[in-house]
Protein backbone atom coordinates (compact mmCIF):
# COMPACT_ATOMS: atom_id res chain seq x y z
CA UNK A 1 0.00 0.00 0.00
CA UNK A 2 1.23 3.47 -0.72
CA UNK A 3 0.86 6.30 1.77
CA UNK A 4 -2.53 7.59 0.55
CA UNK A 5 -4.12 4.15 0.55
CA UNK A 6 -2.67 3.40 3.94
CA UNK A 7 -3.93 6.66 5.37
CA UNK A 8 -7.41 6.05 4.01
CA UNK A 9 -7.47 2.53 5.41
CA UNK A 10 -6.18 3.68 8.80
CA UNK A 11 -8.74 6.48 9.08
CA UNK A 12 -11.50 3.96 8.35
CA UNK A 13 -10.17 1.58 10.96
CA UNK A 14 -9.54 4.24 13.63
CA UNK A 15 -12.14 7.02 13.31
CA UNK A 16 -10.91 8.80 16.46
CA UNK A 17 -7.29 9.01 15.30
CA UNK A 18 -5.89 12.28 14.00
CA UNK A 19 -3.33 12.61 11.22
CA UNK A 20 -0.45 14.97 10.78
CA UNK A 21 0.81 16.17 7.42
CA UNK A 22 4.43 16.12 6.37
CA UNK A 23 7.21 13.62 6.71
CA UNK A 24 8.00 10.58 4.66
CA UNK A 25 5.32 8.32 6.11
CA UNK A 26 1.77 8.52 7.49
CA UNK A 27 1.76 10.15 10.95
CA UNK A 28 -1.10 8.94 13.13
CA UNK A 29 -1.94 10.24 16.60
CA UNK A 30 -3.74 7.98 19.05
CA UNK A 31 -5.15 8.56 22.51
CA UNK A 32 -3.20 6.87 25.34
CA UNK A 33 -6.33 5.00 26.47
CA UNK A 34 -7.06 3.26 23.15
CA UNK A 35 -3.41 2.96 22.19
CA UNK A 36 -2.61 -0.59 23.24
CA UNK A 37 -5.56 -2.31 21.54
CA UNK A 38 -4.90 -0.39 18.33
CA UNK A 39 -1.20 -1.26 18.43
CA UNK A 40 -2.00 -4.94 18.77
CA UNK A 41 -4.43 -4.70 15.89
CA UNK A 42 -1.88 -2.91 13.69
CA UNK A 43 0.43 -5.87 14.09
CA UNK A 44 -2.14 -8.64 13.64
CA UNK A 45 -4.45 -7.14 11.00
CA UNK A 46 -3.59 -8.89 7.71
CA UNK A 47 -3.84 -5.67 5.70
CA UNK A 48 -1.49 -3.74 7.94
CA UNK A 49 0.83 -6.46 9.32
CA UNK A 50 3.17 -3.99 11.05
CA UNK A 51 5.45 -6.62 12.55
CA UNK A 52 8.70 -4.69 12.76
CA UNK A 53 9.15 -1.77 15.15
CA UNK A 54 12.29 -0.15 13.82
CA UNK A 55 12.47 2.89 16.06
CA UNK A 56 10.90 3.77 19.40
CA UNK A 57 11.62 7.10 20.96
CA UNK A 58 10.19 10.13 22.69
CA UNK A 59 10.34 13.86 21.94
CA UNK A 60 10.01 16.56 24.59
CA UNK A 61 7.89 19.49 23.36
CA UNK A 62 8.02 21.30 26.74
CA UNK A 63 4.20 21.37 26.96
CA UNK A 64 3.86 17.63 26.42
CA UNK A 65 5.85 14.53 25.54
CA UNK A 66 5.37 12.67 22.27
CA UNK A 67 5.96 8.94 22.09
CA UNK A 68 7.03 8.05 18.56
CA UNK A 69 6.80 4.52 17.15
CA UNK A 70 8.17 3.84 13.67
CA UNK A 71 6.53 0.74 12.26
CA UNK A 72 7.03 -1.18 9.08
CA UNK A 73 5.76 -4.40 7.60
CA UNK A 74 8.18 -7.07 6.40
CA UNK A 75 5.40 -8.45 4.21
CA UNK A 76 3.86 -5.36 2.58
CA UNK A 77 6.90 -3.08 2.97
CA UNK A 78 4.84 -0.05 3.95
CA UNK A 79 5.71 2.08 6.95
CA UNK A 80 3.96 4.42 9.33
CA UNK A 81 4.65 6.56 12.37
CA UNK A 82 2.47 6.12 15.41
CA UNK A 83 2.43 8.96 17.92
CA UNK A 84 0.92 9.34 21.36
CA UNK A 85 0.78 12.60 23.30
CA UNK A 86 1.63 12.27 26.98
CA UNK A 87 1.23 14.59 29.92
CA UNK A 88 4.55 16.13 31.03
CA UNK A 89 3.84 15.84 34.72
CA UNK A 90 2.58 12.27 34.78
CA UNK A 91 3.69 10.50 31.59
CA UNK A 92 2.23 7.02 31.54
CA UNK A 93 1.61 4.60 28.71
CA UNK A 94 1.08 0.87 28.25
CA UNK A 95 4.13 -1.09 27.22
CA UNK A 96 4.29 -2.58 23.74
CA UNK A 97 7.00 -5.13 24.52
CA UNK A 98 4.48 -7.99 24.39
CA UNK A 99 3.74 -7.00 20.82
CA UNK A 100 7.25 -6.12 19.61
CA UNK A 101 9.97 -7.64 21.80
CA UNK A 102 12.54 -5.05 20.78
CA UNK A 103 10.53 -2.48 22.73
CA UNK A 104 11.76 -3.88 26.04
CA UNK A 105 15.19 -2.26 25.74
CA UNK A 106 13.97 0.83 23.93
CA UNK A 107 11.33 1.51 26.58
CA UNK A 108 13.86 1.14 29.35
CA UNK A 109 15.94 3.75 27.58
CA UNK A 110 13.01 6.15 27.23
CA UNK A 111 12.06 5.48 30.87
CA UNK A 112 15.40 6.68 32.21
CA UNK A 113 16.04 9.49 29.74
CA UNK A 114 12.51 10.98 29.65
CA UNK A 115 10.86 9.61 32.75
CA UNK A 116 8.00 7.94 30.91
CA UNK A 117 6.41 5.23 33.01
CA UNK A 118 5.58 2.11 30.99
CA UNK A 119 2.74 0.21 32.60
CA UNK A 120 3.05 -3.59 32.76
CA UNK A 121 6.65 -3.56 31.55
CA UNK A 122 8.32 -6.78 32.79
CA UNK A 123 11.60 -5.22 33.89
CA UNK A 124 11.45 -1.43 34.09
CA UNK A 125 14.88 -0.38 35.36
CA UNK A 126 17.54 2.04 34.30
CA UNK A 127 19.57 0.75 31.36
CA UNK A 128 22.33 3.18 30.45
CA UNK A 129 22.56 5.45 33.50
CA UNK A 130 23.70 4.55 36.98
CA UNK A 131 21.01 3.50 39.44
CA UNK A 132 21.38 6.61 41.61
CA UNK A 133 21.14 9.12 38.76
CA UNK A 134 18.59 11.87 39.43
CA UNK A 135 16.67 13.59 36.65
CA UNK A 136 15.75 12.85 33.06
CA UNK A 137 18.64 13.98 30.83
CA UNK A 138 16.88 14.26 27.50
CA UNK A 139 14.11 16.49 28.84
CA UNK A 140 14.54 20.09 27.76
CA UNK A 141 14.50 21.45 31.32
CA UNK A 142 17.27 19.15 32.53
CA UNK A 143 20.21 20.90 34.20
CA UNK A 144 23.18 18.98 35.52
CA UNK A 145 25.17 21.14 37.95
CA UNK A 146 28.48 19.36 37.25
CA UNK A 147 28.66 17.78 33.84
CA UNK A 148 26.35 19.94 31.73
CA UNK A 149 27.76 20.12 28.23
CA UNK A 150 27.28 23.51 26.61
CA UNK A 151 28.75 23.85 23.17
CA UNK B 1 26.96 -15.78 54.67
CA UNK B 2 29.56 -17.01 52.20
CA UNK B 3 27.23 -19.61 50.69
CA UNK B 4 24.69 -16.92 49.92
CA UNK B 5 27.10 -14.70 48.02
CA UNK B 6 26.61 -15.01 44.28
CA UNK B 7 23.74 -17.49 44.47
CA UNK B 8 20.02 -17.08 44.01
CA UNK B 9 17.27 -18.48 46.22
CA UNK B 10 16.95 -21.53 43.93
CA UNK B 11 20.64 -22.26 44.30
CA UNK B 12 21.59 -20.96 40.88
CA UNK B 13 24.89 -19.25 40.43
CA UNK B 14 25.24 -15.59 39.46
CA UNK B 15 28.24 -14.88 37.26
CA UNK B 16 29.45 -11.50 36.07
CA UNK B 17 30.94 -11.52 32.60
CA UNK B 18 32.60 -8.21 31.90
CA UNK B 19 32.83 -5.23 31.98
CA UNK B 20 36.48 -6.18 31.47
CA UNK B 21 36.41 -9.39 29.54
CA UNK B 22 38.25 -10.20 26.29
CA UNK B 23 35.22 -11.78 24.62
CA UNK B 24 32.90 -8.81 25.10
CA UNK B 25 35.13 -6.53 22.99
CA UNK B 26 34.56 -3.49 25.11
CA UNK B 27 32.84 -2.66 28.33
CA UNK B 28 29.77 -4.85 28.13
CA UNK B 29 28.62 -6.30 31.43
CA UNK B 30 26.50 -9.46 31.46
CA UNK B 31 25.02 -10.84 34.65
CA UNK B 32 24.32 -14.50 34.03
CA UNK B 33 22.17 -16.82 36.10
CA UNK B 34 23.58 -20.32 35.71
CA UNK B 35 22.32 -23.70 36.73
CA UNK B 36 25.48 -25.75 36.54
CA UNK B 37 26.69 -24.83 33.08
CA UNK B 38 23.26 -24.09 31.66
CA UNK B 39 22.28 -20.47 31.16
CA UNK B 40 18.97 -19.59 32.76
CA UNK B 41 19.00 -15.84 32.36
CA UNK B 42 21.21 -13.18 30.77
CA UNK B 43 20.95 -9.59 31.83
CA UNK B 44 23.06 -7.05 29.94
CA UNK B 45 24.13 -4.01 31.95
CA UNK B 46 24.96 -1.19 29.58
CA UNK B 47 26.14 2.37 29.76
CA UNK B 48 29.76 2.13 30.81
CA UNK B 49 30.67 4.42 27.94
CA UNK B 50 27.38 6.23 27.54
CA UNK B 51 28.26 9.75 26.37
CA UNK B 52 24.74 11.02 25.74
CA UNK B 53 25.51 11.76 22.11
CA UNK B 54 21.84 12.52 21.47
CA UNK B 55 21.82 15.33 24.04
CA UNK B 56 25.17 16.63 22.77
CA UNK B 57 23.82 16.78 19.22
CA UNK B 58 20.98 19.06 20.32
CA UNK B 59 23.50 21.87 20.77
CA UNK B 60 25.56 21.14 17.65
CA UNK B 61 24.86 22.48 14.18
CA UNK B 62 24.01 20.20 11.31
CA UNK B 63 27.59 20.27 10.07
CA UNK B 64 29.08 19.52 13.46
CA UNK B 65 26.86 16.67 14.59
CA UNK B 66 28.02 14.44 11.74
CA UNK B 67 31.47 14.10 13.28
CA UNK B 68 30.19 12.89 16.62
CA UNK B 69 28.64 9.90 14.92
CA UNK B 70 32.07 8.58 13.90
CA UNK B 71 32.48 7.80 17.57
CA UNK B 72 29.36 5.64 17.77
CA UNK B 73 30.08 2.59 15.66
CA UNK B 74 33.75 3.32 15.09
CA UNK B 75 34.12 0.39 12.70
CA UNK B 76 31.57 1.83 10.28
CA UNK B 77 32.34 5.50 10.77
CA UNK B 78 32.01 6.27 7.05
CA UNK B 79 28.56 4.74 6.96
CA UNK B 80 27.44 6.64 10.07
CA UNK B 81 28.62 9.91 8.53
CA UNK B 82 26.93 8.91 5.31
CA UNK B 83 23.59 8.33 7.01
CA UNK B 84 23.69 11.68 8.79
CA UNK B 85 24.68 13.51 5.63
CA UNK B 86 21.85 11.82 3.73
CA UNK B 87 19.36 12.85 6.41
CA UNK B 88 20.46 16.49 6.20
CA UNK B 89 20.51 16.41 2.39
CA UNK B 90 17.06 14.87 2.29
CA UNK B 91 15.70 17.61 4.52
CA UNK B 92 17.38 20.44 2.61
CA UNK B 93 16.93 18.82 -0.81
CA UNK B 94 20.61 19.15 -1.66
CA UNK B 95 21.60 17.52 -4.92
CA UNK B 96 24.83 15.62 -4.37
CA UNK B 97 27.24 15.50 -7.36
CA UNK B 98 27.51 12.09 -8.94
CA UNK B 99 31.24 11.87 -8.27
CA UNK B 100 30.62 12.29 -4.56
CA UNK B 101 27.88 9.66 -4.61
CA UNK B 102 30.18 7.08 -6.16
CA UNK B 103 33.06 7.95 -3.81
CA UNK B 104 30.74 7.58 -0.84
CA UNK B 105 29.52 4.15 -1.89
CA UNK B 106 33.07 2.90 -2.53
CA UNK B 107 34.11 4.18 0.90
CA UNK B 108 31.09 2.53 2.51
CA UNK B 109 31.91 -0.82 0.99
CA UNK B 110 35.60 -0.59 1.90
CA UNK B 111 34.49 0.14 5.47
CA UNK B 112 32.16 -2.84 5.42
CA UNK B 113 34.99 -5.14 4.33
CA UNK B 114 37.32 -3.70 6.97
CA UNK B 115 34.68 -4.15 9.64
CA UNK B 116 33.90 -7.73 8.63
CA UNK B 117 37.63 -8.51 8.52
CA UNK B 118 38.02 -7.32 12.08
CA UNK B 119 34.94 -9.27 13.14
CA UNK B 120 36.27 -12.42 11.47
CA UNK B 121 39.61 -12.23 13.25
CA UNK B 122 38.13 -11.29 16.61
CA UNK B 123 35.45 -13.96 16.42
CA UNK B 124 38.00 -16.64 15.66
CA UNK B 125 40.07 -15.40 18.58
CA UNK B 126 37.04 -15.66 20.86
CA UNK B 127 36.73 -19.29 19.86
CA UNK B 128 40.35 -20.00 20.63
CA UNK B 129 42.28 -19.46 17.40
CA UNK B 130 44.83 -16.72 17.35
CA UNK B 131 46.17 -16.95 13.79
CA UNK B 132 43.08 -15.69 11.91
CA UNK B 133 43.43 -12.37 13.72
CA UNK B 134 46.79 -11.75 12.03
CA UNK B 135 45.49 -12.91 8.66
CA UNK B 136 42.53 -10.54 8.77
CA UNK B 137 44.53 -7.58 10.04
CA UNK B 138 47.03 -8.06 7.22
CA UNK B 139 44.32 -7.25 4.66
CA UNK B 140 42.52 -4.76 6.85
CA UNK B 141 45.71 -2.76 7.15
CA UNK B 142 45.66 -2.18 3.38
CA UNK B 143 42.19 -0.64 3.64
CA UNK B 144 43.20 1.53 6.58
CA UNK B 145 46.18 2.77 4.57
CA UNK B 146 43.91 3.68 1.66
CA UNK B 147 41.63 5.54 4.08
CA UNK B 148 44.54 7.32 5.69
CA UNK B 149 45.79 8.55 2.34
CA UNK B 150 42.49 10.05 1.29
CA UNK B 151 40.78 10.98 4.56
CA UNK B 152 43.77 11.63 6.80
CA UNK B 153 42.49 9.29 9.50
CA UNK B 154 42.51 5.57 10.06
CA UNK B 155 39.48 5.05 12.28
CA UNK B 156 37.25 8.09 12.83
CA UNK B 157 37.28 9.30 9.26
CA UNK B 158 34.86 12.27 9.18
CA UNK B 159 35.22 12.26 5.42
CA UNK B 160 31.61 12.27 4.26
CA UNK B 161 29.85 15.55 5.00
CA UNK B 162 26.51 17.13 4.03
CA UNK B 163 26.78 18.04 0.34
CA UNK B 164 29.41 15.51 -0.67
CA UNK B 165 32.81 14.59 0.67
CA UNK B 166 35.42 16.72 2.44
CA UNK B 167 38.13 16.59 -0.20
CA UNK B 168 38.87 14.90 -3.47
CA UNK B 169 40.36 11.43 -3.72
CA UNK B 170 44.08 10.89 -3.50
CA UNK B 171 45.56 10.46 -7.02
CA UNK B 172 46.68 6.92 -6.14
CA UNK B 173 43.27 5.89 -4.82
CA UNK B 174 42.07 3.84 -7.79
CA UNK B 175 45.39 2.08 -8.20
CA UNK B 176 45.57 1.13 -4.55
CA UNK B 177 41.98 -0.04 -4.32
CA UNK B 178 42.54 -2.26 -7.36
CA UNK B 179 45.65 -3.75 -5.84
CA UNK B 180 43.67 -4.35 -2.63
CA UNK B 181 40.96 -6.17 -4.57
CA UNK B 182 43.45 -8.53 -6.17
CA UNK B 183 45.18 -9.04 -2.83
CA UNK B 184 41.89 -9.78 -1.09
CA UNK B 185 40.80 -12.24 -3.76
CA UNK B 186 44.06 -14.14 -3.53
CA UNK B 187 43.80 -14.37 0.26
CA UNK B 188 40.09 -15.04 0.61
CA UNK B 189 40.43 -18.78 0.05
CA UNK B 190 42.79 -18.91 3.01
CA UNK B 191 39.98 -17.65 5.23
CA UNK B 192 37.73 -20.48 4.16
CA UNK B 193 40.46 -23.07 4.49
CA UNK B 194 41.48 -21.83 7.90
CA UNK B 195 38.11 -21.27 9.56
CA UNK B 196 35.01 -21.94 7.47
CA UNK B 197 35.83 -25.53 6.62
CA UNK B 198 37.44 -26.25 9.96
CA UNK B 199 35.54 -28.99 11.78
CA UNK B 200 36.34 -27.54 15.22
CA UNK B 201 34.78 -24.20 14.27
CA UNK B 202 31.80 -25.82 12.63
CA UNK B 203 31.10 -27.89 15.73
CA UNK B 204 31.32 -24.80 17.91
CA UNK B 205 29.00 -22.78 15.69
CA UNK B 206 26.40 -25.05 14.10
CA UNK B 207 23.14 -25.17 16.01
CA UNK B 208 24.38 -22.63 18.55
CA UNK B 209 22.49 -19.46 19.43
CA UNK B 210 19.52 -20.18 17.19
CA UNK B 211 17.26 -17.23 16.39
CA UNK B 212 14.07 -17.97 14.51
CA UNK B 213 12.79 -15.72 11.74
CA UNK B 214 9.81 -14.49 13.78
CA UNK B 215 11.99 -13.68 16.78
CA UNK B 216 14.51 -11.86 14.63
CA UNK B 217 11.76 -9.57 13.35
CA UNK B 218 10.17 -9.15 16.76
CA UNK B 219 13.48 -8.27 18.40
CA UNK B 220 14.20 -5.76 15.66
CA UNK B 221 17.36 -7.52 14.55
CA UNK B 222 18.91 -6.22 11.36
CA UNK B 223 21.99 -6.73 9.28
CA UNK B 224 23.79 -10.07 9.12
CA UNK B 225 22.11 -11.13 12.37
CA UNK B 226 18.67 -10.96 10.76
CA UNK B 227 19.84 -12.23 7.38
CA UNK B 228 21.31 -15.29 9.08
CA UNK B 229 17.74 -16.08 10.14
CA UNK B 230 16.36 -15.58 6.66
CA UNK B 231 14.91 -12.09 7.15
CA UNK B 232 15.43 -9.94 4.09
CA UNK B 233 16.60 -6.70 5.69
CA UNK B 234 19.28 -5.16 3.51
CA UNK B 235 18.51 -1.43 3.34
CA UNK B 236 20.75 -1.16 0.28
CA UNK B 237 18.31 -3.43 -1.57
CA UNK B 238 14.99 -2.52 0.05
CA UNK B 239 15.35 1.27 0.18
CA UNK B 240 18.33 2.01 -2.10
CA UNK B 241 20.17 5.25 -1.55
CA UNK B 242 22.83 6.92 -3.74
CA UNK B 243 24.09 4.60 -6.48
CA UNK B 244 23.12 1.30 -4.83
CA UNK B 245 20.18 1.00 -7.20
CA UNK B 246 22.55 1.07 -10.18
CA UNK B 247 25.04 -1.59 -9.11
CA UNK B 248 24.59 -5.35 -9.26
CA UNK B 249 24.89 -7.28 -6.02
CA UNK B 250 23.01 -9.97 -4.13
CA UNK B 251 21.53 -9.83 -0.69
CA UNK B 252 23.16 -12.71 1.21
CA UNK B 253 20.54 -14.78 3.00
CA UNK B 254 20.93 -17.90 5.13
CA UNK B 255 18.07 -19.73 6.74
CA UNK B 256 19.73 -21.63 9.59
CA UNK B 257 19.47 -18.86 12.18
CA UNK B 258 22.46 -20.24 14.12
CA UNK B 259 25.93 -18.82 14.61
CA UNK B 260 27.25 -20.56 11.53
CA UNK B 261 24.58 -18.95 9.32
CA UNK B 262 25.48 -15.50 10.62
CA UNK B 263 29.12 -16.35 10.00
CA UNK B 264 28.41 -17.36 6.40
CA UNK B 265 26.40 -14.20 5.76
CA UNK B 266 29.30 -11.99 6.79
CA UNK B 267 31.90 -13.99 4.89
CA UNK B 268 29.83 -13.84 1.68
CA UNK B 269 28.99 -10.16 2.22
CA UNK B 270 32.66 -9.34 1.88
CA UNK B 271 32.59 -10.82 -1.63
CA UNK B 272 29.48 -8.81 -2.49
CA UNK B 273 31.19 -5.64 -1.33
CA UNK B 274 34.18 -6.44 -3.54
CA UNK B 275 31.72 -6.92 -6.41
CA UNK B 276 30.23 -3.45 -5.82
CA UNK B 277 33.64 -1.79 -5.62
CA UNK B 278 34.77 -3.52 -8.83
CA UNK B 279 31.80 -2.09 -10.70
CA UNK B 280 32.41 1.44 -9.48
CA UNK B 281 36.16 1.85 -9.22
CA UNK B 282 36.73 2.37 -12.95
CA UNK B 283 33.61 4.46 -13.35
CA UNK B 284 34.11 7.33 -10.94
CA UNK B 285 32.61 10.29 -12.84
CA UNK B 286 34.61 13.47 -13.23
CA UNK B 287 33.31 16.67 -11.71
CA UNK B 288 32.70 18.30 -8.39
CA UNK B 289 33.15 16.32 -5.20
CA UNK B 290 30.95 18.62 -3.15
CA UNK B 291 27.73 20.52 -3.75
CA UNK B 292 27.75 24.22 -3.01
CA UNK B 293 26.13 24.67 0.38
CA UNK B 294 25.97 27.41 2.98
CA UNK B 295 28.41 27.40 5.88
CA UNK B 296 25.58 27.13 8.41
CA UNK B 297 22.78 24.81 7.41
CA UNK B 298 19.20 25.53 8.41
CA UNK B 299 16.79 22.62 8.17
CA UNK B 300 13.11 23.29 7.48
CA UNK B 301 10.62 22.51 10.20
CA UNK B 302 9.64 18.87 10.29
CA UNK B 303 10.76 15.33 10.92
CA UNK B 304 13.27 13.46 8.85
CA UNK B 305 14.27 9.84 9.00
CA UNK B 306 17.09 8.18 7.12
CA UNK B 307 17.98 4.51 7.14
CA UNK B 308 21.36 3.18 6.05
CA UNK B 309 22.93 -0.26 6.15
CA UNK B 310 26.04 -0.30 8.33
CA UNK B 311 28.26 -3.33 8.75
CA UNK B 312 26.11 -4.36 11.73
CA UNK B 313 22.65 -3.60 10.42
CA UNK B 314 20.19 -0.80 10.04
CA UNK B 315 21.17 2.59 11.38
CA UNK B 316 18.30 5.03 11.65
CA UNK B 317 18.77 8.76 12.05
CA UNK B 318 15.65 10.56 13.22
CA UNK B 319 15.90 14.34 13.18
CA UNK B 320 13.17 16.56 14.61
CA UNK B 321 13.77 20.12 13.45
CA UNK B 322 12.08 23.32 14.50
CA UNK B 323 13.60 25.29 11.67
CA UNK B 324 16.76 26.44 13.41
CA UNK B 325 20.43 25.70 12.99
CA UNK B 326 20.43 22.99 15.66
CA UNK B 327 18.10 20.02 15.91
CA UNK B 328 15.29 19.88 18.45
CA UNK B 329 15.86 16.18 18.93
CA UNK B 330 18.04 13.54 17.33
CA UNK B 331 17.62 9.84 17.81
CA UNK B 332 20.12 7.30 16.58
CA UNK B 333 18.55 3.89 16.21
CA UNK B 334 21.69 1.83 16.43
CA UNK B 335 21.78 -1.71 15.06
CA UNK B 336 23.81 -3.15 17.93
CA UNK B 337 21.29 -2.05 20.56
CA UNK B 338 18.47 -4.10 19.05
CA UNK B 339 20.70 -7.03 18.16
CA UNK B 340 21.96 -7.22 21.73
CA UNK B 341 18.41 -7.28 23.10
CA UNK B 342 17.97 -10.67 21.41
CA UNK B 343 21.07 -12.16 23.08
CA UNK B 344 19.26 -13.22 26.25
CA UNK B 345 16.67 -15.09 24.23
CA UNK B 346 19.27 -16.73 21.98
CA UNK B 347 21.48 -18.20 24.68
CA UNK B 348 18.74 -19.23 27.10
CA UNK B 349 19.08 -22.92 27.87
CA UNK B 350 22.43 -23.36 26.15
CA UNK B 351 25.80 -23.90 27.78
CA UNK B 352 27.99 -21.08 29.02
CA UNK B 353 30.67 -21.94 26.45
CA UNK B 354 28.22 -21.26 23.64
CA UNK B 355 27.68 -17.71 24.87
CA UNK B 356 30.98 -16.60 23.38
CA UNK B 357 30.20 -18.20 20.02
CA UNK B 358 26.82 -16.47 19.95
CA UNK B 359 28.15 -13.11 21.07
CA UNK B 360 31.00 -13.36 18.57
CA UNK B 361 28.67 -13.72 15.62
CA UNK B 362 26.41 -10.87 16.80
CA UNK B 363 29.40 -8.58 16.14
CA UNK B 364 28.76 -6.21 19.02
CA UNK B 365 30.47 -2.82 19.11
CA UNK B 366 29.86 -1.28 22.50
CA UNK B 367 30.04 2.47 21.68
CA UNK B 368 27.33 1.78 19.11
CA UNK B 369 25.11 0.28 21.81
CA UNK B 370 25.78 2.81 24.55
CA UNK B 371 25.98 5.91 22.34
Amino acid sequence: MNNEELKLKLSEQYPTATFEEGGEWVNMFLEPASFITSALELKNHPDFHFDYLFCLTCVDWKTHLNMVYHLTSTKHRHAMVLKVKLDCNKPEIETVCNIWRTAEFHEREVYELFGVNFLNHPDLRKLLLTDDFVGFPLRKDFEDPINMIRL
Amino acid sequence: MFEELGTTAEGDMLINIGPQHPATHGVLHLVMTLNGETIKKTEPHLGYIHRSIEKMCESLTYRQFVYVTSRMDYLSSHINNHGCSLAVEKAMQIEVPERAQVIRVIMDELTRIASHELWWGAMAMDLGAFTPFFYSFRERETITDIMEETCGARLTMNYICPGGVMMDLHPDFQKRVKSFISLFKSKFDEYNELVTGNIIFQNRMKGVGVLSKEDAISYGCTGPTARGSGVSSDIRKLYPYEVYSKVQFDEVLETGGDSFSRYMVRINEMLQSIKIIEQLIDNIPEGEFQAKTKAVLKLPKGEFYQRVETARGELGIYIVSEGGTTPHRIKFRSPGFSNLSALGHMVKGSKIGDLVATMGTLDLVIPDIDR
